[in-house]
């Protein structure tokens, strides 16, 4: 057992390195190395390895509310994210019990996915060019980016109603800082040193509404009903799942999974189950 | 070696904090010398409810942190209807606690003249307004000095409580600086050189004011 995945280690990293010089070409390198008389066990075959393992193995955020946390309590990882993997798992493998997770953060999923650790990432990850160029990312399952949080009944409706000495609260040192001055040069920026304070301040009513990624927001709404995320975001971070680099097959299959929860309905189930409102459009 | 365009660069925002920090501590300077000194005589009183609420002032606002003092005016006045921002309710929080210790140093320096003084000119006939204005403060003073001197220059730097609350001062622009420039150590080597700019001359007046009156006394 142990031998094989240091041979399926060793074709994975064979395999990258082609792909690395390939450049462009890189699925035909893929194909040419995994003809050089090594078992078919590698990435090439990424999908069929997880179907004779009959187990999907995540990579999830296990600190992260809404979207992957664990429960101290029960010792069980719940969220958005968590569900998400499981539904594809009954997708792939016809059972949502057929999965594995295992905890990742921000600085250690690339590196677990391209150690073999995992089969794929569905941990908050923001679809960026520059990770395009480490993993591979199928289409965007949630559509993260900054937006506003305002009092349940406020005329604050969208990032357009920000004028002139509105109040809007942020945390001290992000970039959602820099993006509502660029968006709303008129607004006046109350700093916080962190979001529990710059929530407070928004529920004493030292601001007109609160800014930040809307993951974050959805977060305190659930904390506190009195409180909701209005409008589009104005920033676009798209989540994607992350795929190992050349894994198509597995990449193919995870798509036309997401597109089957979106197609039966099973995606606004869990949409709404974790974020509150059905997603608008898709 | 501090890299000064760090502070060029950034003068603007730097100056903005430094002179709400000057504002907030003048304001609160004078705020608590003033509330300080009633809560002195309330203490000394010979009311008994007045020294009551002295004392309960003193020992209740003394023995919080100073944040929670500030916390108490921005995020709890607002649940009876009362929102000020964060400098107002930072430099009213410095002031109701630095006031609780310029009370404690004013009752020492009261307590240290002897009370035959105080027995002596109420029995000549002075009032007991009239033997604090002229026997008991004018000593008390001198001895007050050096302690509240103590209390002005921690006013000014507990003054950076304001950054917590959006209030603007020397340490909220200061965070925006460290956060544009990623240059954290040099960047607050810079406010403290402006808190220093504060604090030296106010030690240096306090020095000054007590060697003039310890000459003429």
């Amino acid at each position: 057992m142990k031998k094989r995945s240091w041979m399926t280690l060793g074709v994975a990293l064979t395999f990258l390195a082609t792909v690395w010089l390939a450049g462009c070409s890189s699925k035909e390198g893929g194909n040419g190395n995994g003809a050089s008389g090594e078992p078919a066990s590698g990435t090439a075959s990424a999908l069929e390895s997880i179907k004779s393992r009959g187990k999907l193995v995540v990579g999830v955020k296990y600190d992260t509310k809404l979207f992957g946390l664990k429960d101290p309590a029960s010792g069980n990882v719940e969220g958005f994210d968590v569900d998400i993997a499981k539904a594809l798992a009954k997708e792939l493998l016809g059972d949502e019990t057929k999965i594995e997770l295992k905890e990742v953060t921000s600085k250690t999923r690339i590196p677990m996915l391209n150690n073999n650790d995992i089969d794929i990432i569905v941990a908050t990850m923001t679809i960026t060019e520059e990770r395009k160029k480490e993993v591979d990312f199928s289409d965007v399952y949630f559509k993260a980016g900054q937006s506003l949080l305002v009092k349940k009944g406020s005329p604050i409706k969208s990032i357009d109603d920000i004028k002139k000495g509105t109040k809007v609260l942020a945390v001290k040192g992000s970039t959602s800082v820099d993006n509502i001055k660029a968006k709303a040069p008129d607004a006046t920026i109350l700093e916080f040193d962190n979001y529990q304070d710059a929530f407070s301040a928004l529920k004493a009513g030292q601001g007109d509404t609160l800014t930040t990624d809307n993951a974050i927001l959805y977060g305190m709404a659930v904390q506190d009903p009195n409180f909701e995320v209005v409008g589009e975001p104005f920033t676009d971070e798209p989540y994607g799942i992350a795929i190992k680099k050349g894994a198509t097959d597995l990449l193919n299959s995870v798509n036309a999974g997401l597109k089957k929860l979106h197609d039966s309905g099973e995606y606004d189930k869990i949409y709404e189950k974790w974020i509150g409102k059905a997603p608008s459009g898709e | 070696m501090p890299d000064i365009a760090i502070f060029t660069d950034n003068l603007e925002i730097y100056m903005k904090g430094f002179g709400n920090t000057v504002w907030a501590s003048v304001i609160a300077l004078l705020g608590s010398f003033a509330l300080g000194t009633i809560i002195a005589v309330f203490r000394i009183s010979s009311v008994k409810p007045l020294r009551w609420i002295g004392t309960a002032y003193v020992e209740f606002v003394r023995n919080i942190p100073l944040l929670l003092v500030v916390f108490v005016f921005y995020y709890g006045l607002p649940s009876v209807g009362v929102t000020l921002s964060g400098f107002i309710c930072g430099t009213v929080g410095l002031t109701v606690y630095t006031a609780s210790f310029v009370a404690e140093a004013i009752r020492a320096g009261i307590m240290s003249i002897p009370a035959g003084q105080t027995e002596a000119a109420r029995a000549s006939g002075l009032t007991y307004m009239q033997t604090m204005r002229h026997v008991v403060l004018p000593q008390a003073i001198k001895i007050v000095i050096p302690p509240l001197s103590n209390q002005f220059i921690n006013l000014v730097k507990n003054s950076s409580v304001l950054g917590v609350f959006a209030g603007f001062d020397l340490m909220y622009y200061g965070d925006q600086v460290a956060s544009k420039t990623y240059a954290t150590f040099d960047t607050y080597l810079f406010v403290a050189a402006l808190y220093l700019v504060l604090t030296i001359p106010l030690s240096l007046a306090a020095l000054q004011l007590e060697r003039r009156l310890a000459k003429n006394g």
